[in-house]
């Protein structure tokens, strides 16, 4: 009976200490999202604010209204960001704060050359998405010694916008794009 | 058994000798005084940006471990914010994009030390660059795909023919030059910023405007310890400069801290209680960097013109300070951007500035004969004014720039802060590629023409 009783504090105690190690350590270090999840979650948010940007700034102010427009060199032309400008500065200040995941905004069809596919995956990924309408590509590359999951996600030409002013730009080796096409692809990396 | 063999002393003597040695370094590398001479440890001939704080090792070598990462922070503690303002076009976030992977496998610009390599005098070309001048072509070499115009071009012309800079091309991009291909060599009507610190000084953070309202003081307000003498040539300096003006008299600088203490002679830390922007330009350029305690992380003496590496005269002052230029008590707005640089400096492009065009405007209008900005001092180009965004741009400061690395080198970077405000575009780029013409002051036509206008031109309108 005696021993029960110390079995029990015992229990009980123990119970309190590890429990709230146990709760704490589920909310902090557990992983419980695939890299998957991660990338489609990750994505969803982009392309949310990306096509809020394009709609409700860009193309609503620049195209409907016409108070403003967006250009490449928006303080010099006392202009709006371009949608891909405003995605790359993001990108870039989460590059300055983690390295737990990375993104870009690439194309087969580039304005700047510099947004080519590179990888073997980058290519393949562009071409995937491009030619299945809807779909998403994942896969895994090595890169400078490091594993990475690879996400590509369909840009797509969510409004006119898009369309009017990479068919018109100088730089563009693509001219027929038309509202609802792939234009490029979000590409996310996780660091496995 | 120990035996004193004939190689006993011969021992001994090496023992004493390593032991002294060792001793000897160790106590300058260590030494409680940081400001012991370690010219002893110097691999070699430092570069001319980095000379002034030389002895100062821990600034870049943060300590006996640092990695290469630890060493990238003291670069972009000192060169960061001018980067970032230059819009650099190569930026560290560029590479570390898993991406670019295999790029910084063939050059790491991660980083600064991949091509800027300290104490290496036999490599260091302009800028610091210990890398050849072809490296462009490590990551570009396929350029004429995308622009023909480019074909055929030598591989090692990129930033030596004027038309493209690693990390700087503010003034150089393509659509730049579009816009302004078409202008005149000269515009007379330019005028440079002008002071407005008046009119923005209750944005000014940490303005003690409380303290010194912007009203006229007197004399006879003013206060000072017995035992301090005030000549007459100090109270008519004084009353004649925008200190009295604008409410700060005698201890408004003489009495800075908060003891009450009177100092003799207010250092720039004083100063900087109402001109931080200025002062902090002061400490990230040539003439108060080895003042910069925080950055460098030590106090080394103040520099001093006999020790720079460029000509100057014998006659030129001591250590360097705020006063050196500005003159204590007179504060001397017209004084400060010709006469103060001239007394020093002894090149001949400053010795050619009193007979150039840009001297002679300045005469004009200091003489009442020209509109406020239209002259050129010496300031007006290597420290001219800028507006300096608070805030993202809620206001502007016209602020001078008292770092002069901001506009000197590559001299591109003085384009579009100096020179178009007065010059076309094309104009500017041929005159700041003739080396003649730095040499004698621009007082002659340029008779170097860099290609990028035309190029530019050609693709945005063939033919014209
Ligand atoms: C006002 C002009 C403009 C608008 C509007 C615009 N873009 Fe772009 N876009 C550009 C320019 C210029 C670049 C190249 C930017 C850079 O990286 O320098 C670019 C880059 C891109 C890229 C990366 C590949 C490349 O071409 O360099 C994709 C993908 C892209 N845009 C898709 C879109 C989509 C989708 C929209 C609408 C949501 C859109 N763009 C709206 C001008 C525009």
């Amino acid at each position: 009976m005696k021993h029960l009783k110390k079995a029990t504090l015992a229990m009980g105690l123990s119970t309190a200490l590890v429990l709230p190690a146990l709760v704490l350590g589920d909310v902090s270090d557990e992983a419980k999202f695939s890299p998957k999840q991660m990338t489609d979650w990750l994505h969803l948010v982009m392309s949310s604010d990306r096509t809020v940007y394009t709609r409700l700034i860009v193309n609503r102010l620049q195209n409907k209204e016409k108070v403003i427009k967006a250009s490449e060199h928006f303080e010099d032309d006392k202009a709006l960001v371009l949608p891909a400008q405003m995605f790359r500065f993001g990108a870039e200040m989460v590059g300055e704060q983690t390295d737990d995941f990375s993104y870009s905004l690439l194309s087969e069809w580039p304005i700047n050359k510099q947004n080519a596919p590179r990888t073997e995956v980058e290519k393949a990924g562009l071409a995937y998405i491009a030619a299945n309408k809807g779909e998403n590509y994942y896969a895994t590359e090595e890169l400078g010694g490091t594993t990475y999951f690879t996400a590509v996600y369909a840009d797509m030409a969510v409004a006119p916008a898009c369309v009017s002013c990479h068919n018109d730009h100088k730089d563009t080796p693509r001219s027929d794009f038309k509202l609802g096409d792939v234009m490029g692809g979000v590409v996310i990396r996780v660091p496995l | 058994m120990f035996m004193f063999g004939k190689n006993t002393v011969y021992w001994l003597a090496w023992v004493a000798l390593t032991g002294g040695l060792v001793a000897f370094f160790l106590l300058r590398l260590f030494a409680e005084n940081p400001e012991e001479d370690k010219t002893v440890f110097l691999p070699g001939h430092t570069s001319d940006g980095h000379y002034q704080i030389e002895l100062a090792c821990n600034a870049c070598h943060t300590g006996p471990y640092a990695d290469r990462d630890a060493m990238q922070q003291a670069c972009e503690g000192c060169h960061g914010a001018a980067l970032k303002e230059a819009k650099d076009d190569h930026p560290k976030s560029k590479f570390t994009d898993p991406r670019n992977a295999d790029r910084i496998a063939v050059l790491d610009a991660r980083y600064c030390v991949t091509c800027h390599v300290e104490h290496r005098p036999e490599i260091t070309g302009a800028m610091g660059v210990t890398v050849p001048a072809d490296v462009c072509y490590l990551c570009h070499a396929d350029i004429a795909e995308d622009r023909p115009s480019h074909e055929g071009m030598a591989f090692d012309t990129c930033a030596s023919a004027g038309c493209h800079n690693f990390h700087d091309n503010r003034a150089l991009y393509e659509d730049f030059l579009v816009k302004h291909m078409d202008e005149a060599a000269t515009d007379i009507e330019g005028r440079l910023l002008q002071a407005n610190l008046r009119d923005i000084v209750e944005q000014l953070p940490d303005y003690p405007l409380d303290q010194h309202p912007l009203n006229p003081v007197d004399l006879a307000a003013q206060q000072w310890p017995a035992e301090v003498t005030v000549s007459e040539e100090i109270t008519a300096d004084w009353l004649a400069s925008g200190h009295a003006a604008s409410g700060v008299g005698c201890n408004g600088c003489h009495v800075a801290t908060e003891d009450g203490e009177w100092l003799e002679s207010p250092s720039h830390e004083v100063c900087a209680s109402c001109h931080r922007g200025e002062t902090d330009g002061f400490l990230a350029g040539r003439h108060g960097m080895r003042l910069d305690v925080e950055k460098i992380g030590q106090t080394l003496p103040a520099m001093q013109p006999a020790s720079a590496r460029l000509p100057m005269k014998s006659t030129a002052g001591a250590e360097l300070s705020c006063q050196s230029c500005h003159g204590a008590h007179r504060y001397d707005t017209v004084a400060a951007p010709v006469e103060a640089c001239l007394s020093c400096h002894d090149d001949e492009h400053s010795k050619a500035y009193e007979q150039s065009p840009h001297a002679a405007l300045w005469l004009a209008e200091q003489q009442g004969e020209a509109e406020a900005g239209s002259g050129v001092s010496c300031a007006s180009c290597h420290m001219p004014r800028f507006d300096r965004d608070y805030f993202w741009g809620t206001f502007t400061h016209n602020q001078v720039q008292h770092n002069q690395s901001a506009n000197l080198r590559p001299n591109e970077k003085m384009i579009r802060e100096v020179c178009l405000n007065c010059h076309g575009l094309p104009f500017t780029l041929d005159a700041l590629a003739d080396p003649q013409l730095i040499q004698n002051n621009f007082s002659t036509p340029p008779t170097v023409h860099v290609d990028s206008v035309d190029l530019a031109r050609e693709r945005a309108a063939p033919g014209t």
